[in-house]
């Protein structure tokens, strides 16, 4: 399988990132990802696309997806019509969807010592969107899955947890009820971990898992599963760890990455108020700088973000605190600057 | 009386029960015996409620079923409730034409008795039969899954005060076990929503939130993505709530539910979905009150039937030792009381177990202590005794 490249930097060592504002608090946050951006001097410059959800057309849906493909990488909030996950995935072909919850020492939670890498299958299960009603009264929905799809997806975890130092997989399925489709699963998952002996797998059926998950998550090191899981789990994981304020995401593909929030709200009813938590963007955007290979600038912006998570003063209302975002992201510069890098005027 | 009498008498009986016979000129001595069983089928309260006892169907199970049940049973007595047990035991026979089915005279005596408590069913791998928890489901048509998740105060779980309820709807959805391949390497699994079922599963919801003075049911579900088969559940909830105008309505997505609920679990109050959301959700609001090991359950099914079980596993690591935990099968025998209407005796036994719980002098492994499942047991009938 062909290792994933970044795009070519475009001209003079720049490179060019799609940028979807979407709705919500999306356009606000990734306003502040440039204004962080700029400040470090980051050697990114971003296309912007409008996808206007009240009236999106599929020229609009189009112009997006092509940007991503010229470019290659993409950096989006929210839409909750269009640009849902299942489309772009699918289109571009967008596998893998990877989210890493870790507990944040600054962050109070029920929970400490989190640090669960999840993937989750991108492009089949259950959000096939294939559906029909042929009695009425009657709905069959279908759920797909291929063993393409699931060594594809395996064969990511697996590759992934070596290239971070994890020690184990878990698969997580419901193969004693779904005996054909998610024992399918399973299987590929099983013969993929053949390949990788210095990795322990294991498996456990989903709702054991979520049980598992609110008593002793520090269990779980790298969890992959289907679709639908997937979802739930990531949620799950997300709340454990202090909301979706403060989880990054990332959906990976062969040829394209788009990076985002990993729990995917539009936050309508905060935006523009400047109480939204930008530590979960600001957070994607450093794993896009990862992608592009920009490491020191991605480090420094994250440990800026991960000091400041310590200063309860600076916690917005979602973590329990009454800081603003521009506070928050104030004190992100202000901490990359401090280290004595070179930034741009403040 | 001379036979035209007699047999007239008996026609004018039946009339008035709406029942009749097969060619009414000759009846057959089988035949009387056959209606009037069908009698006593169809008024099954007048029936059992001989001397103000009402008897259950006890399936004690494997493993650690037995000596739970007995536990169960024990403080019963101790509390005074006005139950009569009856003993079943439900290993799959074949019946005639090759079919599973549980034995006749446990299908006679849940029929005849209408509720009924179990306790953990293990499922043999490769006994060539399904599992005894679908047959039952199937033979009786239990059509809903209620799991009232409280927490246990005296149990310490990092979530405290959630007091919600999850209803699962249990015979259809992604668990209808229709899957084909359709070429080597793709499987397809297919997930079955009907009007009928979701309408069923939205009004018991409505109607338990009311009964149990619950101030609102939420719907779950991901009809964002799955628009015709959510979008139909979904569509059967809003009409229940329209009828059930005392009761919430909200709706919510299964993303959001899973994102809130783990931090903040007080918000919910009664939760109805389709059976894997259910399935997941449920084992989810179990995990947050301490497991399996305390949560209770009950089936609601067609015609009156409701089965109370309780959902652990049956531990064969443990059984026969004393060590077993009844907590989540007598809790479950809770839920079994207040259904039948007896509240008095269920807040007695209720409270009782809590109180041993909470005291911590005299706790099952499971739970920290080091007591045995006798001295438990003991514990909470002498607190039982002592309330009266």
């Amino acid at each position: 399988m062909p290792m994933l490249q970044p795009p070519p930097a475009k001209y003079g060592g720049r490179h060019t990132v799609t940028l979807i504002p979407g709705d919500g608090i999306g356009p606000e946050l990734l306003n502040h990802v440039r204004e962080v951006f700029r400040f470090s001097c980051v050697p990114v410059d971003f296309e912007v696309v409008h996808v206007n959800s009240a009236l999106e057309t599929e020229e609009d849906i189009n112009n997006a997806i092509t940007a991503i493909r010229r470019n290659g990488v993409a950096l989006k909030g929210e839409q909750p019509l269009f640009l849902c996950a299942s489309q772009t995935d699918t289109s571009l072909d967008l596998y893998a969807n990877v989210m890493h919850c870790q507990s944040l020492p600054g962050v109070q939670t029920r929970h400490q010592n989190i640090d669960i890498m999840i993937i989750r299958e991108n492009t089949e299960g259950e959000y096939s969107s294939l559906e029909h009603e042929n009695v009425p009264g009657v709905v069959e929905s279908l759920k797909i899955i291929t063993r393409n799809n699931s060594l594809r997806i395996a064969e990511y975890a697996f590759r992934l947890a070596r290239e971070k130092g994890r020690r184990r997989v878990t698969a997580v399925h419901k193969a004693n009820i779904m005996k054909l489709g998610d024992g399918l699963f399973l299987q590929c998952c099983r013969e993929v971990a053949s390949g990788y002996p210095d990795i322990t797998f294991d498996s456990m059926i989903v709702d054991n898992t979520t049980m598992q998950l609110v008593s002793k998550p520090q269990q779980f090191d790298v969890m992959v599963m289907p679709n639908l899981y997937g979802n739930v789990v990531s949620n799950v994981c997300a709340g454990l760890v202090g909301g979706p304020g403060l989880v990054p995401g990332a959906n990976y593909g062969r040829d394209y990455a788009v990076f985002e929030t990993a729990t995917r709200n539009t936050g309508k009813s905060i935006a523009d108020k400047n109480i939204a938590n930008p530590t979960a963007m600001l957070l994607a955007g450093c794993m896009m700088l990862d992608h592009l290979k920009l490491h020191d600038h991605a480090s420094s912006i994250r440990n800026a973000i991960f000091t400041t998570m310590n200063e309860n003063r600076l916690h917005t209302a979602d973590i329990g605190g009454q800081g603003t975002t521009s506070e928050v992201v104030q004190s992100v510069m202000r901490i990359i600057q401090s280290k004595g890098q070179l930034t741009a005027e403040f | 009386m001379a036979g035209k009498a007699w047999r007239s008498a008996i026609l004018n009986l039946l009339g008035k029960l709406g029942l009749s016979i097969n060619g009414k000129d000759k009846i057959k001595p089988q035949e009387v015996s056959r209606v009037v069983s069908a009698f006593k089928n169809a008024t099954p309260q007048s029936r059992t409620f001989t001397q103000g006892m009402q008897t259950v169907t006890l399936i004690p199970g494997d493993g650690i079923g037995p000596e739970i049940s007995v536990a169960v049973m024990k403080i019963f007595e101790a509390a005074k409730a006005p139950i009569q047990w009856e003993e079943r035991n439900v290993t799959a026979i074949k019946g005639p034409g090759g079919k599973w089915m549980i034995p006749p005279d446990a299908k006679e005596s849940m029929d005849k008795n209408k509720i009924g408590l179990k306790g953990p069913l293990k499922t043999p791998i490769a006994a060539g039969h399904p599992s005894m928890n679908l047959l039952l489901r199937k033979t009786f048509d239990l059509y809903a899954n209620v799991r009232p998740c409280v927490s246990i105060e005296g149990y310490k779980t990092p979530y405290t005060d959630v007091n919600l309820v999850t209803i699962r709807e249990n015979t259809e959805g992604e668990y209808s076990g229709i899957e084909h391949v359709i070429v080597d390497g793709v499987v397809q699994s297919i997930k079955l929503i009907t009007e009928q079922a979701s309408q069923r599963i939205a009004e018991y919801a409505f109607e338990y939130a009311r009964n149990n003075q619950r101030a609102s049911v939420t719907a779950v579900h991901k009809a964002n993505i799955m628009r015709m088969s959510d979008g139909l559940f979904l569509r059967k909830c809003r009409e229940a709530a329209e009828k059930h105008r005392d009761v919430k309505f909200t709706e919510m997505y299964l993303d959001t539910v899973c994102l809130n609920m783990v931090q903040d679990p007080t918000q919910f109050d009664v939760l109805v979905m389709p059976n894997l959301y259910g399935d997941i959700l449920s084992d989810l609001c179990a995990g947050l009150i301490g497991g399996l090991g305390v949560t209770p359950s009950g089936n609601i099914g067609a015609n009156g039937v409701a089965i109370f079980e309780s959902v652990h596993g049956t531990a064969p690591d443990i059984a026969g030792k004393d060590m077993a935990n009844p907590t989540a099968l007598l809790l479950s025998a809770v839920m079994m009381l207040r259904h039948m209407g007896l509240h008095g005796h269920a807040k007695k036994i209720e409270a009782a177990c809590f109180d041993t719980i909470r005291d911590e002098k005299v706790r099952t492994q499971d739970l920290g202590g080091n007591s045995k499942c006798s001295e438990f047991t003991d514990a909470i009938c002498q607190r039982v005794r002592d309330m009266d």
